[in-house]
């Protein structure tokens, strides 16, 4: 045995291509949707066009006798058979959840609703035939507009006898973390600062590339479901909850996935009618959305109504802050649809040490299409809230947004620091990042030329807009999420199987769906177990491979999946350690292991991991007592969550003539701790700040006063494109995360979260010297141009 | 997104595709690049028996120079009209709309004559044919008729064109050395426009001689603006002239209002486009427009 390897490169924190991509990228893989099994029938779903109305008949003759029809099924037909979508986080115990059934029977609550479905030997013939089923409705007076629902003018579930679902409240001085809002707001009435403000988070939604698709096998022991989804493991367990079928019988597969954003975090309806249909008939079935289904019912996201009052001395030394909500959550509380205001909770404060903070949230059901998490869930409506304001506090003292926050702000020697939220932040470094930010922005510079535009009286004016964030993401503490009533844990799963050929498989409870997971995950083992990067193959997203898990979401996967793999390595090399003994024929204190090799100390005498994986398959010379596998797995559940931080700095022109918004730069400095992969992290952030982007200038999901969402194709839904964004100017600064051995933290929502403020303080400090200090988002060109007109709208 | 079912039939000459025509009548639509009719199609928003894909038939592909005018095929993509030098020579407003059309995909496959003949109020192409004076050469049974640009647009998707005929041809009269500009105001780049304006001038030394104007997505057709065009006649290229000019361009318009902005912001947005893209035509450093 001789050691004559190259010193290995290290794989963590080196820019690797995806690997996945070249699949992905052609096409030519797993979609659910290139899925086809023998004598698998298709589905098209007959949906409602009212948001509210009484089902009095529905006749499918016509339906049934169209071609190749198989068959047409109603709620009264799948019964209570159909199983039902479940709430997974009650967020108090008396809170008010409508029943949800996956298709109803007698009443529809949304516009998109399903009332039939039509089976069929092609899609094309089950389109069709879903165009001649009959269905008589009863409109009923519709709660479409949140205030007034809030206010139980028209009820969206009239046997619930209200809308509101819950009150959630925190209140810093009931629970021992700050003092009492009410006396710093009254104390700031009287020579301080007092702003007041109402800002309206618009509905969103998620638009992934791939739409929702669902296949189900009824044949043989186990019923297997292929779900373009987020959540195969929460998905089985859901259905299982649901039916009555045992979780053991059902096997959920999530295929290659193609995005999701959150809006994959659901156990829909469709999912639910697919696996029904095909137990009832005994025939694999196939359902996948059009785009226009999808913008139409997957859930959507935000919506949100945000009362704000923020407290200061005439310095602007943050008081206290009160926050009060209307959240709309549709007409069902989704899986996780009433959290998500909740998760906000914990993120009003920010970066800052304010001393006092309430926070109230009234989770309201209209008759729209259900809300839950869309990336970032509470906290980018959080942040967007106290960045606007921290803008508004600046102009009030007449000093640099910067400045402002650089006042209020935790210093980066008082970390950890326990937040007036009670949330313990174990790292960062605001100073530093955001100096980083201004030199790569020219933040000074930028200024002068501002100033100059607005001497001239330029048509084009100049506006900088600032955002220091952080968000808190890895969920999570599974003691933490039990003690705010959420319905699971917040651990990970992993395994590592050391096959005799030397290869390593890698099984993971976290669930891919476009973030890189195989690249990342396989860096981490490459340099802890010290094997080539091409040899790890990770396997995820099939329940009955990796049988346990809680998938992907919350930017949990690396920091929570990965510092459980971390741990499964780790046991590998113990376990491997007896054996590489007792084959080099020493003692296990003298072995010392490093770059994939056990040496004995002081000479040259080593041994490969991956050839004691191909002895312990051989299992011809073993220890005694010592089993015949490597293999090994952990469960690894935080003790915190962990805490990305950053400064963006944004500059756009406005047109004051038309009210036009162009991006002119954008430059971030995210600590995000320490990076696996830079490229999938630059990927990250740059699909992160555009989607971001997004909510502040482009998108919203609008509903007419009939209920109907008038923003249901990417014609009126205005998605951008890599045309309609510039290049961002990016860099990192890296305070180590404390509470994980990677010392990594989330970067799934980090752009998402910090860009929708950065974009909106910059459109209104552009104007702001012409008396405008709030510009509803998405910040349309008519909506600045009534902006500085004199007129909101 | 499946269509309803449909036959297809893609006709070798133009005599053939009125024979199809006039056979199934008012049960068949013209697919003349799909860059229109497949999305109606596939989110079931009309639901022809009949398509009739102009597609293979070769005469109607290619621009000629008709002496004063060039002649342009209807079946010629916008790529190919976007990039011929005798357009950019003799038409040149035509060029910088194209340049400005969706994009690069829909440029490719869809075609000038079909984009003209869907006749949507909001297509990039409707306001130069108008600016321009452009000749409609329309097929039908009982032969060959010509229509001008200011009939051509009869109302929302409806032109000039019978059931039983084919747009074959456009005419584009000759504007050899007139500057243009298309300006197209939109959120984001693969957005119809919200209001576009197309204009192109003559100039005589600093002095405008004669202007043209066409407004896009300012009513149910695509508009001429006439009083713009009288007003600037003989004034100087000034921008204080051509801004008290283009003060006109609400003139006879009747703009939508939808979630991209209500009709008033539209009168005012044609106002402000229109004088920036006659500066633009008449070769001024305008503003900066974003």
């Amino acid at each position: 045995m001789t050691a004559t390897q190259d010193a290995p490169v290290a794989e963590i924190g080196r820019d690797r291509r995806r690997k996945e991509d070249q699949r992905l990228i052609t096409g030519r893989t797993r979609w659910t949707d290139n899925i086809t099994l023998p004598g698998m029938l298709h589905l098209a779903m007959v949906r409602s066009p009212f948001p509210h109305a009484r089902i009095s008949g529905i006749d499918t003759t016509a339906a049934k006798a169209s071609t190749n029809v198989v068959a047409v099924l109603t709620g009264a037909d799948l019964g209570e058979g159909q199983g039902a979508c479940i709430n997974a986080w009650p967020v108090v115990e008396d809170q008010v959840t409508p029943a949800h059934v996956p298709m109803p029977s007698d009443r529809v609550t949304f516009a998109g609703e399903i009332v039939a479905v039509v089976v069929a030997r092609t899609a094309a013939e089950a389109r069709d035939a879903a165009e001649l089923v009959e269905v008589d409705y009863e409109e009923l007076p519709a709660a479409l507009d949140l205030k007034d629902a809030a206010e139980n003018k028209v009820l969206a579930h009239p046997d619930l006898g209200t809308n509101v679902s819950a009150v959630w409240r925190f209140d810093s001085a009931e629970a021992g973390t700050g003092g009492d809002v009410e006396e710093a707001i009254a104390k700031a009435r009287d020579g301080g600062i007092v702003i007041e403000r109402e800002y309206r988070q618009q509905r969103l939604i998620p638009a992934f590339m791939e739409p929702r698709s669902v296949v189900v096998d009824p044949t043989g022991e186990q019923i297997t479901v292929w779900s373009a989804t987020q959540i195969p493991h929460i998905l089985r367990f859901a259905i299982a909850a649901s039916t009555g079928v045992s979780e053991s019988k059902i096997r959920v597969i999530a295929p290659d996935v193609g995005g999701g954003f959150g809006g994959k975090l659901q156990q829909t309806p469709e999912e639910m009618i697919a696996f029904a249909v095909a137990r009832r008939l005994g025939k694999p079935v196939k359902y996948t959305e059009t785009r226009s289904e999808s913008l139409l019912s997957a859930h959507h996201g935000r919506d949100q109504w945000q009362r704000l009052t923020l407290a200061a001395d005439k310095d602007g030394n943050v008081t206290g802050l009160k926050v009060d909500l209307l959240a709309d959550l549709g007409s069902y509380v989704a899986i996780v649809g009433g959290g998500v205001p909740v998760l906000g909770a914990f993120m009003f404060n920010a970066i800052y040490k304010f001393p006092a903070y309430q926070f109230q949230t009234t989770n309201v059901l209209t008759n729209k299409t259900w809300t839950d998490a869309y990336r970032g869930a509470g906290r980018p409506e959080a942040t967007y809230a106290v960045e606007r304001l921290m803008d508004e506090l600046a102009a009030e003292v007449g000093v640099d947004p910067l400045e402002i926050r650089e006042r209020n702000w935790i210093k980066h020697e008082e970390f950890p620091f326990t937040t007036v939220a009670g949330l313990e932040y174990d790292s960062g470094n605001y100073e530093a990042a955001t100096a980083r930010a201004k030199e790569m922005f020219g933040y000074d510079a930028l200024r002068a030329e501002q100033a100059e535009r607005r001497e001239r009286g330029d048509r084009v004016q100049l506006g900088l807009g600032v955002s220091t964030f952080t968000e808190m993401c890895g969920l999570a503490p599974s003691r933490v999420l039990g003690s705010l009533n959420y319905g699971a844990g917040g651990w990970e799963h992993a395994e590592v199987r050391m096959l005799p050929t030397g290869k390593v498989e890698v099984v993971t409870g976290a669930s891919a769906h476009g973030q890189g997971h195989e690249t990342a995950f396989s860096q981490i083992v490459a340099d802890r177990l010290g094997v080539p990067f091409e040899d790890v193959e990770i396997l995820h997203g099939d329940t009955q491979i990796s049988h346990k898990g809680l998938d992907t979401y919350g930017s949990r996967s690396l920091v929570v999946g990965g510092e459980a793999l971390v741990k499964a390595v780790d046991k590998v090399i113990e376990k491997a350690k007896p054996v590489a003994a007792h084959l080099l024929e020493a003692s296990v204190d003298d072995l010392e292991f490093g770059g994939g090799r056990f040496t004995v100390k002081g000479t040259d005498q080593g041994m490969a991991v991956t050839e004691i994986a191909t002895a312990v398959f051989a299992a011809h010379n073993l220890p005694d007592g010592v089993e015949a596998s490597l293999d090994s797995e952990a469960t690894y559940d935080p003790v915190n969550f962990n805490y990305p931080h950053g400064t963006h700095l944004c500059a756009v022109e406005v047109d004051t003539e038309t009210g036009q918004v162009k991006m002119r730069k954008y430059a971030a400095c995210d600590d995000i701790g320490q990076i696996i992969n830079p490229l999938i992290v630059a990927g990250q952030v740059h699909g992160g700040l555009v989607q971001g982007i997004a909510q502040a200038l482009w998108e919203e999901a609008v509903y007419d006063e009939n209920g109907t969402l008038v923003s249901g194709s990417f014609v009126d839904y205005l998605l951008p494109t890599a045309a309609d964004t510039i290049s961002f100017d990016l860099d990192h600064t890296t305070s180590p995360c404390t509470t994980n051995s990677l010392g990594a933290k989330g970067v799934g929502e980090a752009g998402t979260i910090a860009s929708t403020p950065a974009v909106v303080n910059a459109v209104v400090d552009a104007i702001r010297h012409l008396g405008v200090n709030d510009i509803q988002m998405p910040c349309t060109p008519e909506r600045v141009w009534r902006a500085i007109n004199g007129g909101a709208k | 997104m499946i269509p309803a079912a449909f036959e297809y039939v893609a006709p070798g000459s133009v005599d053939e595709a009125l024979r199809a025509l006039s056979e199934h009548g008012d049960e068949a639509k013209i697919i003349a690049g799909g860059q229109s009719l497949l999305p109606v199609l596939r989110m079931r928003l009309n639901a022809p028996e009949w398509v009739i894909d102009l597609g293979r038939i070769d005469s109607l592909r290619g621009i000629r120079d008709g002496g004063d005018h060039l002649a342009v095929g209807a079946m010629t993509t916008h790529h190919e009209v976007g990039n011929d030098a005798g357009i950019h020579e003799h038409a040149l407003l035509v060029t910088k709309a194209i340049a400005e059309l969706a994009d690069a995909q829909v440029r490719h496959r869809g075609t000038f004559g079909g984009a003209l003949a869907h006749a949507d109020p909001a297509g990039d192409l409707g306001a130069p044919a108008r600016a321009l004076g452009a000749t409609f050469v329309i097929q039908g049974p009982s032969g060959t008729r010509e229509v001008g640009a200011d009939d051509f647009f009869v109302d929302l998707f409806e032109t000039a064109i019978s059931e039983d005929e084919i747009l074959t041809e456009i005419r584009i009269p000759k504007h050899t050395g007139w500057g243009a500009a298309y300006q197209k105001f939109v959120r984001i780049a693969h957005q119809w426009p919200i209001v576009a304006v197309a204009a192109t001038v003559r100039m005589d030394g600093d002095t405008i001689a004669e202007a043209r104007v066409g407004l896009t997505n300012m009513g149910a057709t695509p508009l001429r603006a006439t009083a713009v065009e009288e007003a600037l006649a003989g004034q100087p290229a000034t921008e204080d002239a051509v801004a008290a000019a283009a003060a006109n361009a609400p003139e006879g318009t009747d703009p939508p209002s939808d979630l991209n902005g209500d009709a008033d912001y539209r009168r005012h947005l044609a106002t402000v486009l229109t004088r920036r893209a006659v500066l633009a035509a008449a070769g001024r450093n305008g503003i900066p427009a974003i």
